[in-house]
């Protein structure tokens, strides 16, 4: 792929992000935006017309990047709890409906929680958040047995900032796809 | 005022910050807000003989002057040099520079090649001998012979067993914060001879030793699940203990090394374990809908103290070593975390979370008595040196990177670990043999 065709791939991610972002906004607050990256515009620099026109691209229809994107990896928890939020239900069924669609696919739920806990408790607590994710996700219809959970603890933060946004964006449960994806 | 008078007097502080049981109650009524311990001035020249001697008495300095109870002074002011350690020092010189102890040694090899190290610890004022041994090993252990000596010299002017051969195992962390690198790792007490035990492929956390060999438990976490390990740091044999159906985590021995209590978490729910080591055959000791981890035994094995939500928020849980009997110890504002029973048995160490920052505090097994030694941004994991005085943790600015802190038991002597780099999740060893 050559660096404009990657750049322009990039951009129409970021254009589907966006869009993402704002089909989810539910729930303008509390609570960080649905994705782990920065919370700014994105990098999009100024930008001559192009010589042939806009190129119109989307992940392919099944795949990780469909998911991610189309879908939505992440939902978040309220300080110390640890069940669904509202705000992350139609996240929850949207992923549940995908995985229906693609049945192959087999998927671990990672639970996250921020810097302000100790690590053995956070582990704990991690543990409660993904499998309150996979239980939403059964009984919507996704089979147990596609369905792992771990927790990170406060092991992997995905943003790595010491304040509330960050920690609220720390505080997660993610769905990762491990196969069958397109 | 004699030596072991002002160590009477200084150790009665120690004794009326920390109510201990069954010693001299004429010195409690010292007032302690008043008293800054004032630490003992005490020189170490250089050994003499062949080799080391200068690196020994370096070792002893920095271990003492780590303490925080003694202020070892400068080699520049010493009136004499080169001490023979078959004669009397010039006890006159040391008192005019106001050293009230003075610790001399010589280094010999014996005909096998092994390093013979002789000292003597000396009352400057009454110029009484206060202990004198004599050590023998390889070329190679010099610094452990140091670290002995240190802790006679400690032992014997404080009255509490000493704790600087030791050792500590930490998690060496590097990379980004999303993604950490987390290595074992081992030093001396003192920061040195670092050295790794993992390479790092994974993520490893809560090393915990033995309390009776020279083995530890860690938990590693990997993208595909959890375990719980042993590993003998002597022969760097490591074996898994079992398959867990969930997470895994929080273990730590018995005071006989012979058990490891741990967290399993099945279905979302974290309740606490016991496998003994020679069957591995295990007992599930709490079984509660709340958390239960971070099982701590007291020193008899009787009772464990652990971290529990079951009251709406994480506190701390004494119950006996059979999982029956538990009850909330404690009843302060805030949330407790990561119990650790002392080695004596008369304190629990903690981390506690309350008004926006986390503590390193100590309390009463029955709950009472508790005592916040630090504050910041991120206080965590206290481990006790062996002599149930001292506490590494550690400490974590905002966005930063951990570092090990130690603490004694009065809060008052607060300070960086020896080790520069970036570590969190310490692990004391017992005393060397």
């Amino acid at each position: 792929m050559s660096f404009d065709a990657k750049h322009a791939v990039r951009l129409a991610l970021i254009v589907a992000a966006t869009a993402s972002m704002a089909a989810c906004a539910t729930k303008p607050v509390p609570g960080p935006g649905p994705g782990p990256g920065p919370s700014g515009p994105g990098p999009a620099g100024p930008r001559g017309p192009g010589p042939s026109g806009p190129i119109d691209t989307r992940p392919i229809p099944g795949s990780v990047q469909d998911f991610v994107i189309n879908v939505g990896d992440f939902v978040y928890f309220d300080l110390d709890r640890y069940d669904v939020r509202s705000d992350a239900m139609p996240v929850l069924d949207a992923q549940a409906a995908w995985l229906r669609q693609y049945p192959n696919v087999r998927v671990r739920i990672e639970g996250n929680c921020d810097e302000r806990g100790t690590r053995e408790y956070n582990l704990a607590l991690g543990a409660r958040r993904a499998n309150a994710v996979r239980d939403y996700l059964a009984s919507r219809g996704v089979a147990s047995s596609r369905i792992t959970t771990l927790s990170w603890g406060k092991e992997r933060p995905v943003d790595p900032g010491s304040n509330e946004d960050a920690w609220a964006r720390n505080r997660n449960g993610h769905t990762v796809i491990v196969e069958g994806a397109r | 005022m004699t030596l072991k008078a002002v160590f009477a007097a200084l150790f009665a502080l120690l004794v009326a910050t920390t109510a201990l049981p069954g010693l001299a109650r004429a010195d409690i009524e010292i007032d302690v807000n008043q008293g800054d311990v004032r630490p003992m001035p005490i020189a170490v020249p250089g050994f003499t003989g062949v080799g080391r001697g200068a690196e020994m008495a370096q070792v002893i300095t920095g271990n003492l002057e780590r303490s925080g109870l003694f202020a070892p002074i400068d080699g520049a002011a010493f009136p004499e040099r080169n001490l023979d350690i078959g004669i009397q020092p010039d006890f006159a010189g040391w008192k005019a520079i106001n050293a009230q102890a003075l610790v001399n040694g010589a280094i010999t090899v014996e005909a096998d090649g092994k390093l013979r190290v002789d000292f003597r610890l000396w009352d400057v004022f009454t110029g009484e001998q206060l202990t004198g041994q004599t050590f023998t090993s390889t070329p190679e252990n010099w610094r452990r012979v140091a670290h002995k000596i240190s802790d006679l010299i400690y032992e014997r002017l404080t009255g509490e067993k000493g704790y600087f051969d030791t050792r500590v195992v930490f998690v060496a962390e590097s990379g980004p914060r999303g993604n950490r690198v987390k290595r074992l790792m081992i030093m001396d007490q003192d920061g040195a001879n670092p050295s790794s035990l993992t390479d790092g492929s994974y993520v490893v956390m809560t090393p915990r030793f033995s309390p009776t060999s020279q083995e530890i438990t860690y938990m590693a976490l990997r993208p595909t699940g959890s375990s719980i390990y042993l590993f003998n740091i002597e022969t760097a044999r490591s074996e898994t203990l079992g398959r867990f159906p969930g997470m895994v985590f929080a273990p730590r021995f018995s005071p006989d090394g012979n058990r490891v209590a741990f967290s399993v978490e099945r279905g979302g729910n974290s309740d606490i374990w016991l496998m003994n080591l020679a069957t591995r055959s295990q007992v599930k000791l709490t079984s509660d809908p709340g958390i239960d981890t971070s099982p701590s035994f007291s020193p008899d094995g009787v009772r464990i103290v652990f971290n529990s939500d079951r009251g709406g928020s994480p506190q701390l849980y004494v119950m006996d070593a059979n999982g029956s009997g538990a009850r909330r110890i404690s009843y302060g504002s805030g949330r407790y975390m990561t119990p650790v029973w002392s080695p004596n048995g008369d304190f629990i160490a903690f981390t506690k979370q309350a008004g926006g920052q986390f503590h390193i505090g100590v309390m009463r097994p029955d709950g009472s008595d508790e005592r916040i030694l630090t504050s910041s941004y991120l206080d965590e994991g206290p481990t006790w040196a062996p002599n149930g005085r001292v506490l590494m943790f550690f400490r974590e600015t905002p966005g930063g990177a951990p570092r090990l802190w130690t603490v004694d038991i009065t809060g008052r002597i607060l300070r960086p670990a020896p080790y520069q780099g970036s570590g969190s999740d310490p692990a004391w060893s017992p005393l060397l043999n």
